[in-house]
């Protein structure tokens, strides 16, 4: 077991725990955060994505030990409201299904509009393709992904 | 107006005194883990008008939604309906998901695209009664007759008098009117929140994370749990150590469970894949995941076996074989079946001679392999099983069979058992077969302590409850002048068949015979979006193409004339489609896609199918960059009647489409001595962002017709157009799916 104060949504979270623990599981079982979801584990589907830094990553194979002092950012710590960008542009186009995976493409889709604020649509392709969206709302997540592209 | 009468429903109407709450209250609090703060807002003086309708004193109006949501959106449209006859503004209402609740609800499962038309009755019903009981009591309190008592936007108006009030001011009067005996529902032409696109009622709840799913359930004292199955179908549990786990941080306990007891007749969904797995209880996933890769179990193979089971009241019994199968087998004996003798499911005049005196005879093979369902919420539930009761909460399809199950397995009423439903990480049929809930309440039971079970990908992937593997032979005749003179149909699978004799083109042949077979696995098989349709589709749609082209037709107007056939002098009896329509959704797809102007210049496929009461015809575009087809286009038509909320039914065909272009290029679990080849998305590929189509077009026939299926029947088409798109492309057919097998060969 080790300590460790993580910086989480801009507040500063103290764990003891063992420090292989991949951040998704401290999320989800040590710090109530589980809007960031298990998917794979092997980091392949996406579902588990948050920022380390305002960078995408996946938190499934990330250990604890190696965050540090970066910041880490959940789908939770996005918006006070659901207010950003990324997300209003989901609910303008109505993205969901069953919603499970749609936590990781918002976070997913942020980074990459950080990055690159008005992507191409092999841009976006390429920038995605790693989250997989079981429901297959691919079309519709382009289509948020430029109108918030847009804004 | 439809007069309605309510008493076939009767026990959906329960009163229950104003403040009680009902069985509402008990479920709330149990999901107050989700959000206590929510829990707080809400007010308490819920007037319950019937089990569908709950309505404040200050005019909250609370609809609940009886069917579980796994993302094919009846938390948004079923409540819609009963906001419609109820007469209320949608963004008036809070809208909550019922627990099982066989008083109140009937039919409460997500399965064969019924939801909406099968509560559509019972749904207008619910929101008529209550509007009539409001206006009744509205019409006592003010002295005037009922009949003069007007409603809008969830207001009670007599106009001679000027006097009016909200739902919630005679709310509490109405909960004391008796239930009338009948009530009028709106001609279909008044419909005002009907037909409209109203947005996913949990769509802001989805994009900020909040704790929806069965995966996210917490409760204080809740520990996680995860299961060890056989690592091979044909094998089951022996012995294990747990001594080797035991000592590892965080670890509480590790014992086998048995999910059914030894003398249980099996019903409808109860799985078979395996009965005796390793439970593993510790306070933390991870630690838990860690003592699950530790674990040293031992492991036997078994004797075949037969077992009885009670199929909604029909009696089965099954084969079980022994062994450690392979696909290759499978394959081998696939092909084998096809020049055996198969079981006659229908005939139609003397196919025999017509192929016999055939001018040209096709005859082509499709297979399909076993395919996983992969939703992306692993399976979990929560479980606290005490000697009182069992409390459960997640997600699953089909609660009330689930509860049944329990309920022998514990020796405990129904009544005892309350099973809470979340919103589900997606089903596809998968949830339908819930035997890690009967898990999740066995190791509660044994830990006695509340618990949540969840699967690992790979536990998921592993575990069985696959789409069988199927392959159909195709034979047509035409005579001299191109005209189709007989059709033969001959297919199987392992271990189900996947026929559907009486569909189309049954019904517009003269000549017609089908006939199937089945092999016995030990591989568990069950439901997969739109089953058996989900292969046949595919086989029959990509046969047909090449059939018109053989006559030298094109393959919309072939299809049309087969319809016209069907419509104006149907073959055989018990014909289940609609020619009419059926040509409709092809005639509408013609004309959507531009198919006429397009089809020298592009390579477009086409397909239509029905099932599910719905027709669906689908154009596809594509063009091919070295072996990878680009799809360009996507135009669907669809005709399931009333379309309740368009918005989301277009988001489901879209999801159908990409679903079933996805699964027909790669979906893919084979089994090595009865290992299945992938456990998880490394090796099993899914369709991500790029393979999807650049754009779809979904179009829908209007009609006043009651609605039928929504959240399947766009899938089982979307094979057969690709296939004939990449036959335009590449002038190769493709009859073995994944197509990906032969497009990486090109």
């Amino acid at each position: 077991m080790a300590k460790f104060n993580l910086k989480v949504n801009g507040k500063i979270r103290k764990v003891d725990i063992d420090p292989t623990t991949p951040m998704l599981w401290v999320l989800r079982d040590h710090l109530g955060l589980v809007g960031t979801k298990y998917g794979c584990g092997i980091a392949q589907c996406g579902a588990c994505t948050i920022h380390l830094n305002g960078t995408a990553m996946r938190s499934c194979m990330l250990p604890v030990s190696a965050i540090g002092n970066q910041e880490i950012t959940t789908i939770e710590g996005l918006s006070e409201n659901g207010d950003h960008p990324v997300q209003k542009a989901w609910l303008e186009h109505d993205v969901a299904q069953c919603g499970y995976c749609q936590a990781g493409q918002i976070m997913s889709a942020v980074s990459l509009l950080k990055n690159n604020p008005n992507p191409s649509d092999e841009e976006i392709e390429s920038a995605m393709n790693g989250n997989i969206c079981r429901c297959a709302t691919y079309t519709r997540i382009k289509a948020a992904i430029k109108t918030a592209a847009k804004k | 107006m439809a007069t309605i009468t309510t008493s076939y429903n009767r026990r959906s109407f329960l009163k229950v005194s104003a403040l009680s709450g009902g069985g509402f209250l008990l479920g709330f609090s149990m999901l107050a883990g989700f959000k206590p703060a929510e829990a707080a807002k809400l007010p308490a003086d819920w007037n319950e008008l019937n089990g569908y309708i709950k309505i404040t004193s200050d005019n909250v109006i609370k609809i609940m939604s009886p069917n579980p949501e796994g993302g094919q959106g009846v938390k948004t449209s079923m409540p819609m309906i009963v906001a419609e006859e109820l007469d209320v503004e949608w963004k008036s209402i809070v809208v909550e998901q019922a627990g099982l609740d066989t008083k109140h609800f009937t039919r409460q499962f997500i399965g064969g695209s019924q939801a909406i038309r099968q509560g559509w009755k019972s749904l207008r019903t619910a929101g008529a009664t209550a509007r009539q009981m409001l206006r009744e009591a509205a019409a006592k309190q003010w002295q005037v007759a009922v009949e003069e008592i007007t409603t809008e936007a969830g207001k009670l108006y007599h106009k001679a008098s000027g006097k009016s009030a909200t739902y919630g001011e005679m709310a509490l009067e109405a909960t004391k009117i008796p239930i009338p005996q009948e009530v009028k529902l709106k001609d279909s032409k008044a419909f005002k929140l009907i037909g409209t696109s109203q947005k996913n009622i949990d769509g802001l709840k989805i994009v900020t994370g909040k704790p929806l799913f069965g995966i996210d359930y917490q409760r204080e004292g809740m520990l996680i749990a995860m299961i060890v199955h056989p690592p091979a179908f044909g094998l089951k549990f022996k012995s294990f150590d747990a001594s080797s786990i035991k000592k590892m941080p965080g670890i509480k306990d590790a014992f086998p469970i048995k999910i059914f007891r030894d003398d249980y007749e099996k019903q409808f969904f109860d799985t078979t894949t395996f009965g005796e797995v390793v439970a593993i209880v510790g306070n933390t996933t991870w630690e838990v995941m860690q003592a699950k890769k530790a674990i040293k179990i031992e492991w036997e193979t078994f004797e075949g076996y037969t077992q009885n089971r009670n199929m909604l009241g029909r009696k089965l019994t099954e084969k079980i074989p022994a062994g450690l199968e392979s696909t290759e087998e499978h394959s081998a004996k696939m092909i084998a079946m096809q020049g055996k003798e198969a079981t006659l499911r229908r005939k139609d005049g003397d196919p025999e001679t017509a192929f016999k005196n055939a001018a040209k005879v096709i005859e082509r093979t499709y297979t399909g392999p076993f395919l996983a369902h992969n939703c992306m919420e692993p399976m979990n539930f929560f479980a606290y099983v005490t000697e009182e009761k069992a409390e459960l909460v997640g997600g699953l399809q089909k609660p009330e069979f689930t509860e049944q199950a329990l309920s022998a397995r514990l020796g405990m009423p129904l009544e005892k058992i309350d099973i809470q439903m979340t919103r589900l990480g997606g089903g596809f049929g998968r949830r339908s077969y819930a035997h890690w809930l009967i898990e999740a309440a066995l190791i509660s039971q044994e830990m006695k302590a509340p618990i949540k079970l969840i699967y690992t990908r790979e536990d998921d992937m592993t575990a069985g409850i696959y789409r069988s593997t199927y392959s159909a032979t195709y034979r047509a005749a035409l005579d001299a002048n191109n005209n189709l003179i007989a059709f033969h149909v001959k297919a199987g699978g392992i271990p189900e068949s996947p026929l559907y004799a009486n569909r189309f083109p049954a019904g517009a042949v003269d000549n017609y015979l089908a006939e199937d077979w089945t092999i016995d696995s030990n591989i568990t098989i069950g439901s997969f979006r739109a089953p058996r349709s989900n292969f046949i589709a595919a086989a029959e749609q990509s046969f047909l193409d090449e059939v018109a082209e053989a006559a030298g037709k094109d393959p919309i107007t072939f299809r049309l004339e087969l319809l016209k056939r069907a419509k104006e002098n149907p073959v055989g009896k018990d014909n289940d489609y609609d020619p009419t329509r059926f040509a409709g959704v092809l005639e509408l797809v013609r004309e959507k896609s531009g198919w006429e102007q397009l089809k020298s210049k592009r390579s477009l496929g086409v397909s239509a199918y029905f099932c599910h009461d719905s027709y669906v015809a689908h154009v596809l575009d594509l063009e091919m960059k070295s072996s990878e087809p680009i799809i360009k286009n996507v135009w669907c038509a669809i005709d399931c009647g009333i379309v309740v909320n368009p918005e989301a039914a277009k988001n489901m065909a879209e999801g159908g489409i990409v679903d079933g272009i996805g699964t027909a290029l790669f979906g893919n679990m084979t089994f090595t001595k009865g290992v299945p080849d992938s456990n998880n998305f490394n090796k099993y590929r899914m369709i991500r962002h790029k393979e999807a189509p650049k754009n779809i077009e979904v179009y829908f026939v209007e009609n006043n017709i009651d609605p039928t299926g929504m959240g399947e029947p766009a899938y089982p088409p979307v094979f057969g157009a690709l296939a004939n798109a990449l036959y335009k492309a590449t002038g190769k057919r493709f009859y073995s799916q994944p197509f990906q097998t032969d497009l990486g060969k090109m």
